[in-house]
């Protein structure tokens, strides 16, 4: 047997591929992204980043109902956007098997809110599986196909980040594939018309009391019976947590948390004298607990916000015995745009312009911060331009700020379009900036329709942005090249004072892929009067020490910026 | 064992923790590692938690409870210093990374003398060892992580063979030669000096 050390994603990539999965797709996004570029460098199986999450999962619903099992990965928010098709596809069920996973992110670590998506299990009526770690993950891929099959239903899987990023042994299988079953028409099924998708939902009670009776006696849902004071009722990482501080307590670990098993819940119970439910974020087993009437120790003790971790398990449920507190007053580390980051030339161009400029999501969300403050906003995917859009129908000719939106190229594919295409048909004054790098920066450069590569790094169309955008009727589409400021800076202004619709394609590759650009610059001791101009760059390599500006030269990328903006020609 | 990997993204913590993990699971132990990030490290804070026993269960380490701390970087290590345990070692690097808000002047340095003083007060067993100085003498600033595991491996309980295997598994072939001098160095710059055995 061939054991490795895998993290949870990897895991699951392994599982799928072990478990005969042949169509993957997904929308890269932390922490999920590792799932589909791991399963990607496995044969046999078909895999694509989507435009979208929604893409993604009526991807994967389609090749499932084509007869082979396949699997849609997305972070916890991504599945706000599958949401449409998810809750069809609980009344269409399957042919072959769909995994979908949800990988949530507890404690923001990168994301813009903290979610708990077994909820969409309750609310979407679909079983929903949750590892506490990579060996369980693998498994639990595997075990939710065979689920999916016997109860014609998609199985959600979620994992947190704690299961996604962190890495334990994993023992490893070979690949068991499935012969496909090819496409059969099953209209009644698959065409959700009411008439049809009224008999549907009646199937999906019934398959729902079916997973609820395989809920009660599955291996997934376990007893480990030790000292009976003190009963734990867990899933996910949480268990680990949980035994970590509760070596002798009693516990009923939960794999399969959706639907509730309602009887092994009040057996064990039974047996216990303190009951305790230890849960990352929201009570969603809590509440099913309490709806059994009765009443463990939960939430009123355990955060509601933020990872857990067995610190916090401890002091809620202990009582704080020796209490370490961290050092204060350590200068925060946030992350930053790196050295030579084209951003960096465009939120220059937009410092001390009077405008409202609603953001989205990507590295250049951190344009937000200091020093360029270039953002009022940030919501969701693609909610820049619909953002600005709004603002823009609410203030009229009351206030006379022009109206701007950053979008990146891959979000702007995700779901940038159809708010461009909004601002045209509704005729508002919307200045869309898409800060086209060429990839998807944020979460480890991954291809989309603007680059030329697939996931599985095929040769494919590139979808032209400029052309793009006046096809969707903008007629004021302008490229620029961040890089050159006071050129950036001119047509930014220009379009403004135009006060027509416009977008502005502010196009230079990522520095990470680009690299060394030239010529690593420095300052001139002599001629630098230390007056922090090119700080106000924001670029890491540039700091400032004993009244002079410094370049560090092992960051410095070249990129030449902050040449134009020294007064003094002090840095070449 | 419990030891905790603290830096700045991009010097290599990651893989510094990848090797570790896979010592211990070449000694046939249980193992679980966990990267504690945000935002795909763009120049942020990087922490990783590595966990090796009979049997592990949480894949975080419990403030106060770490045998060992390795940071790469003095503001780091003293941001994780509460993770150390009363007995714990503390081996840092007396690199200084300040983070952008500070190099721009928006937030007020922090001067040398205090972070010593302050590192010290709160790691009885502490060493500090110059691992990218000497990185850079070899070379290449990137093999600072793998001087760092030469300067542990001292206190660690797998072979020196294991280490070799290792590094020739996950390093590019390119770079295993320097790796190998990197971890030589690093054992003979901590063997100079070597703290009291608890
Ligand atoms: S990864 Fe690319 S886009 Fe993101 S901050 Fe760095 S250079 Fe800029
Ligand atoms: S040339 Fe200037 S702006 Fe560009 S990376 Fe170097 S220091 Fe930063």
């Amino acid at each position: 047997m061939n054991k490795q050390l895998l993290s949870g994603d990897e895991a699951v990539a392994r599982g799928a591929w072990e478990a005969g999965c042949e169509v993957a797709a997904a929308y890269p996004g932390t922490p999920s992204t590792e799932i589909l570029e791991n399963l990607a460098t496995y044969p046999d199986v078909y895999c694509e980043w989507s435009v979208n999450e929604k893409v993604a999962l009526e991807v994967a619903l389609g090749a499932c109902l084509a007869g082979v099992r396949s699997l849609a990965a997305m972070k916890h928010v991504g599945l706000n956007v599958a949401a449409d098709p998810l809750f069809s596809a609980a009344y269409i069920g399957v042919r072959a098997g769909l995994v979908i996973v949800t990988a949530d992110d507890p404690g923001l670590h990168s994301s813009q809110n903290e979610q708990d998506n077994r909820f969409y299990g309750l609310f979407a009526k679909l079983p929903v599986l949750c590892p506490s770690d990579s060996q369980e993950a693998k498994d639990f891929v595997k075990i939710g196909f065979e689920i999916s099959e016997e109860f014609d239903i998609p199985v959600l899987l979620r994992l947190t980040t704690r299961v996604a990023h962190s890495s334990s042994v994993v023992t490893l299988n070979e690949r068991a594939p499935k012969p496909p079953q090819g496409y059969e028409k099953q209209l009644q099924k698959t065409t959700l018309l009411p008439a049809f998708a009224r008999v549907r939902h009646i199937d999906l009670e019934n398959r729902l009391d079916r997973l609820k009776a395989y809920s009660e006696n599955t291996p997934l849902n376990r007893w480990e019976l030790n000292n009976t004071d003190i009963g734990i009722i867990c899933d996910g990482v949480a268990y680990q947590y949980a035994r970590e501080v509760f070596p002798d307590a009693s516990f009923l670990k939960l794999g399969m948390v959706y639907p509730f098993p309602e009887e092994m819940v009040r057996n064990f119970a039974e047996r216990i004298k303190e009951l305790i439910v230890v849960e990352e974020v929201d009570p969603f087993i809590e509440l099913q607990i309490r709806a059994l009437g009765l009443k463990p120790i939960g939430k009123d003790r355990l955060p509601r916000t933020g990872e857990l971790n067995p610190r916090i398990v401890r002091e809620s449920l202990l009582g704080s015995t020796t209490k370490v507190t961290p050092e204060p007053n350590i200068p925060n580390r946030p992350p930053a745009l790196c050295p030579g980051c084209p951003h960096l030339g465009l939120f220059y161009s937009l410092q001390k312009q009077k405008v409202i400029i609603a953001g989205d999501i990507g590295c250049y969300t951190l344009g937000a911060l200091p020093p360029h403050s270039a953002m009022d906003t940030c919501i969701d995917m693609g909610a820049s331009i619909t953002f600005a859009h709004g603002a823009d129908k609410a203030l009229s000719a009351n206030d006379p700020r022009p109206r701007l939106a950053v979008i990146g190229d891959s979000t702007f594919f995700h779901s940038g379009i159809t708010g461009l295409i909004n601002t045209v048909y509704n005729q508002s004054n919307v200045i869309t900036i898409i800060t086209d790098n060429r990839t998807t920066g944020m979460t480890g450069h991954q291809n989309h329709p603007g680059t030329g590569k697939t996931l599985m790094d095929k040769e494919t169309k590139v979808i032209d942005l400029e052309k793009l955008c006046r096809a969707c009727g903008v007629e004021n589409v302008i490229k620029v090249d961040p890089y050159r400021l006071q050129e950036t800076k001119k047509t930014i202004r220009k379009v403004i004072a135009e006060k027509k619709p416009a977008v502005i394609i502010s196009q230079r590759q990522c520095a990470l892929l680009a690299g060394k650009q030239g010529r690593t610059k420095k300052v001139d001791p002599e001629k630098c009067i230390g007056c922090k101009s090119c700080l106000a760059l924001g670029c890491p390599a540039l700091s400032y020490a004993n009244e002079k500006a410094v370049i560090i030269e092992t960051s410095c990328s070249g990129c030449g910026m902050c040449v134009e903006i020294c007064p003094k020609e002090a840095i070449g | 064992m419990n030891l905790l990997v603290c830096g700045v993204g991009g010097q290599g913590v990651l893989l510094f923790s990848d090797i570790l993990a896979r010592l211990a699971m070449a000694a046939g132990l249980d193992v679980k590692k966990s990267e504690v990030h945000g935002m795909a490290q763009r120049g942020g804070s990087v922490t990783s938690h590595i966990r090796w026993s009979k049997k592990v269960y949480s894949p975080l380490i419990e403030e106060g409870t770490a045998d060992i701390i390795v940071a790469f970087e003095q503001l780091e290590a003293l941001r994780y210093i509460h993770f150390l345990s009363t007995a714990g070692l503390l081996i840092y690097d007396p690199l200084r990374i300040d983070p952008l808000p500070v190099q721009i002047g928006l937030v007020e340095k922090m001067p040398d003398e205090v972070l010593q003083e302050r590192i010290a007060a709160r790691a009885a067993l502490n060493r500090a060892i110059p691992a990218f100085a000497a990185a850079c003498d070899l070379g290449n600033p990137r093999v600072q992580n793998t001087v760092m595991l030469g300067a542990i491996s001292h206190f660690l309980e797998f072979p020196l063979s294991f280490y070799e295997q290792v590094i020739n598994q996950l390093v590019k072939p390119q770079f295993v030669e320097i790796n190998l001098k990197a971890f030589a160095t690093g054992r003979a710059l901590l063997k100079e000096n070597l703290p009291a055995k608890k």
